[in-house]
């Protein structure tokens, strides 16, 4: 098959070989790193907080002061030997590399990694997201040779509607059963927090109550200064005084004998994959809400423009369509297969339990 | 349209009967006439409209997406319907979504060749939900879990009546309906059933299990044939009539023979069975007449058809349906005697004293066309439905069962071009759930009709399988049911063979999965 190669800057003519897939991840061969190591690794780089992409056991620890401060909170003294806590923007050197952490919006702390090494400049995405979270700051363009991005939704089937909106749906379906109890499946980190900022935006001023697995980081939420007003947990009331709130749980738990102590309760989830409605009805989701830290096809291809790259590297999720349409508008595009990353979502979630 | 495509989104992910029933009378209180009429209908299963094919769906997309995008988005998806309602580009020009009723009118006025840019223009003006609630729409496969029967008890909720009362009417009326919700909301009069000759809701029968035979006193029942032909309703009114399948479908144009023999006031019950002057024909025999465009003089000579008469529901204008078996069956010996026909008789009663003899008389009946027994209380009301305890269908050996086509695959080798190989579901609460799967016991020649059902019937393809439109009944016979845990259903059949196929039979009368449970050993 031809293929269109695009050349731009100094990448003219050749493909960039000092970052490469490895078995343990994406490996930095002129500063012997890895960003996200599936492994341990004596050095990584950590791109967010989420339980396949930062895991326990690592030596040398570089991340935000808040990923680390999650990673803390989930492993305590597993989290890594030692720790290199950067702010949004500051530059560190790592042998003949240059590292900077910018904003990837996908979660609090949540980084894209830039790394410059000889004149090329290549930006790895981590998981990302360019529409509005009260949680967390927003997803900065950094242009560059080589954009390595994530494909979670990478199909065109998924435009994720305005969370704000879904959340109005949440409220309203509260408001027609007021006597019922209201039952959100969500993410430990990041989806829980940004819910429930979100309800707050629209009013929502009751105490929302939580399932033990989400009290920990909603609480370092709170303390690293994310305002989500009025939190108590689930455990030790009696089920009447459940009727009429909002309790948020993670997914697995409504289908859990943890949700029978729940009055009468309509079952949410908030997700990305609702969209899809065979998703919505294993998860038992009888309102789901389509709510997702993940960009979606849109924002997935607005970015590989804005990035002005030359390649794009697809790491995980759906690449082959985003490969397909990459290649379409005249971009080099292959996808990496990178062990360990989720492939449907569920493993992501999974993990994300297993670690809560 | 958005309040519909809201309700059928809700009742898509709704967790139980309930909960739907809530849904739908939710919307049925709020929307207006004439689009929740339509709306009802088509929960209902009772809205003809078979305007596009998944064809033309996918001929439209094609028309405005990469294909290899659609490819990878339907292979991800798996369902055309929501694809398409997904990936369709969003024309944010577009400000008025169309209306219910705009949609089912539009359609039923439309030539074939604008249906496709009919349905495209609502597709631009409508967001994922609705465009996935008119696919489901369009393409005749609303498939959320909705019974007729639960749609009605819905209605039921509008105003002070019960579930017989609006079941009764139903088939008096057409969409959408306003003179139904005129009714129920107590503007209105009932509408009127006695001018018109209608379809009464017909009795049916539970299948006998093991454990009845000890419970029932036989000498409450009377017995009868069970004859194997096609269940119909017969309604004469002043030289008139018109013959009703068990559905209420009109079937009177394929039997011209019989109906201007036919003369009298009445509304009967029976078995259309081919009727010679030597005697009733088998099953196959009757197959001949069924399906037919047109009934040519030679078919209706060679197999005249008749009725072998069950019941009477009215007598003139007397309703005759709270008497008790026995004094309707002296009302319709009385009737049949001042209506003698050749194509008309009585359906005899079976000497039922005692299970042995019964038992006896099932497995060897007098006649091929006999299937089994019927035992009916002799005090039995004619209760629309099938009410419990009443009456009982006693089918001889094998044990057979009504199951519903749900999906279909080629077979391979000779069959490797044709749909062979069927899986079918049986009824659980709402929605049928597969049951097993059978690719033998039919004709060449059937093969090729089934072959041509699943080609026009498909709403899915999951590479070589095929989702068809769960419409056609297939009278499984099989020799024993097994607990199963590989299986959603929980049951195994041994040996499942295609014994039938039940074209005349409506899925909705399909058999249950509890009823297989029951005869696990």
């Amino acid at each position: 098959m031809m293929r269109k190669v695009q050349k731009v800057g100094s990448t003219a003519g050749k493909r960039l070989n000092w970052l490469e897939p490895r078995p343990a991840g994406l490996y930095c061969v002129p500063g012997d790193f890895y960003v996200d190591p599936v492994r341990k690794a004596e050095r990584a780089i950590i791109t967010h907080g989420h339980a396949d992409h930062a895991r326990p056991g690592n030596n040398h620890v570089l991340a935000t002061h808040e990923t680390i401060a999650i990673a803390e909170a989930r492993y305590g003294s597993n989290a890594g030997r030692s720790f290199q806590r950067v702010r949004y923007g500051e530059i560190t050197r790592i042998g003949d590399v240059t590292v900077r952490l910018v904003s990837a919006g996908h979660v609090l702390g949540s980084a894209q990694v830039v790394l410059e090494h000889q004149g090329e400049r290549i930006v790895v995405s981590g998981d990302y997201k360019r529409s509005r979270d009260p949680t967390c700051a927003p997803f900065e363009v950094v242009t560059c040779d080589v954009f390595i991005t994530e494909a979670t939704f990478g199909l065109p089937v998924f435009r994720h509607p305005l969370a704000s909106a879904e959340v109005g749906r949440l409220l309203a379906s509260v408001a027609t059963s007021p006597e019922r109890c209201h039952l959100v499946g969500v993410y430990a980190l990041g989806k829980a927090q940004r819910v429930i900022a979100l309800l707050r935006e629209a009013g929502y001023s009751d105490t929302i109550y939580l399932h033990g697995a989400l009290q920990k980081l909603c609480a370092l939420y709170q303390r690293l200064g994310v305002d989500l007003g009025d939190l108590a947990p689930v455990a030790g009331l009696p089920k009447q005084a459940l009727a009429g709130r909002i309790v948020m749980c993670p997914p697995n738990a409504i289908a859990d004998r943890w949700s029978q102590r729940m009055p009468d309760p309509v079952t949410a989830v908030a997700s990305g994959w609702m969209r899809i409605r065979a998703r919505a009805r294993q998860r038992g989701a009888e309102l789901p809400l389509i709510i997702s830290d993940h960009a979606d096809w849109d924002e997935l291809t607005a970015t590989i423009r804005d990035v002005e790259a030359g390649e794009i590297w697809v790491t995980h999720g759906r690449e082959d369509a985003l490969v397909h349409h990459a290649r379409s508008i005249g971009l080099d595009a292959r996808a990496l297969s990178l062990v360990g990353r989720d492939e449907d979502g569920d493993a992501e979630e999974e993990m994300e339990e297993a670690a809560s | 349209m958005q309040a519909f495509a809201e309700l059928l989104d809700r009742l898509s992910t709704a967790p139980g009967r309930n909960a739907r029933l809530d849904l739908i009378a939710a919307y049925l209180r709020s929307a207006p006439d004439p689009d929740r009429g339509y709306a009802l209908a088509s929960l209902a299963g009772d809205l003809k409209l078979r305007a596009a094919r998944p064809a033309m769906i996918r001929d439209l997309v094609a028309e405005r997406t990469d294909p290899e995008l659609f490819r990878l988005s339907y292979d991800y998806v798996g369902d055309l319907a929501e694809t398409v309602s997904l990936l369709w580009p969003p024309d944010r020009t577009a400000n008025a979504t169309p209306r219910l009723s705009e949609i089912i009118e539009g359609l039923t006025r439309a030539k074939r060749g604008q249906v496709p840019e009919l349905v495209a223009g609502w597709l631009d003006r409508l967001d994922p939900t609705g465009r996935w609630a008119l696919l489901k729409l369009v393409t005749g496969g609303l498939r959320v879990g909705i019974s007729g029967r639960l749609a009605r008890t819905a209605l039921t909720r509008l105003g002070e009546v019960d579930l017989a009362a609006v079941e009764e009417v139903w088939h008096a009326v057409e969409p959408p309906y306003t003179e139904l919700f005129d009714w129920l909301e107590g503007r209105a009069e009932r509408p009127s059933l006695s001018e018109a000759m209608i379809f009464r809701p017909l009795m049916l029968a539970h299948p006998l299990e093991m454990d009845d035979r000890s419970r029932l006193d036989l000498s409450d029942y009377r017995a009868e044939w069970k004859w194997d032909g096609i269940r119909v309703q017969l309604a004469l009114r002043g030289g008139q009539g018109r013959l009703f399948s068990r559905t209420g479908d009109d079937i009177s144009g394929a039997f011209p023979d019989l109906m201007q023999a036919l003369a009298g006031d009445a509304v009967l019950d029976g078995e259309l069975l081919v009727m010679r002057a030597d005697g009733v024909g088998s099953f196959n025999d009757m197959q001949q007449r069924l399906n037919r465009k047109t009934v040519s003089a030679k078919l209706q000579a060679e197999h005249p058809v008749g009725i072998r008469l069950y019941d009477i529901l009215f007598d003139a204008d007397r309703d005759c349906r709270d008497l008790s078996f026995v004094e309707r069956r002296e009302v319709l010996q009385d009737w049949l005697v001042h209506h003698a026909s050749p194509r008309l008789d009585l359906s005899p009663l079976v000497p039922a004293t005692d299970w042995e003899s019964l038992s006896a008389a099932r497995a060897d009946p007098p006649h091929p066309a006999i299937e089994g027994v019927m035992l009916k209380r002799a005090d039995s009301p004619y209760q629309a439905g099938r009410p419990r305890g009443l009456w009982f269908k006693w089918k001889r050996e094998p044990h057979r069962v009504d199951c519903v086509m749900m999906y279909a695959q080629r077979g391979h080798g000779r069959r490797s071009s044709l749909y062979s190989d069927f899986t079918f579901g049986a009824w659980r609460d709402d929605e049928l759930v597969p049951v097993g799967k059978a690719y033998f016991g039919f004709t060449d020649a059937e093969l090729k009709e089934l072959d041509r059902f699943v080609r026009g019937n498909t709403v899915d393809r999951y590479g070589p399988v095929r989702a068809v439109n769960q419409s056609l009944v297939l009278e499984i016979a099989f020799d024993g049911v097994n607990r199963s845990r590989r299986h959603k259903s929980g049951v195994a059949m041994r040996f499942p063979r295609i014994a039938r196929i039940r074209w005349d039979k409506p899925a909705a009368e399909a058999d249950t999965v509890e009823m297989l449970e029951r005869l696990i050993n």
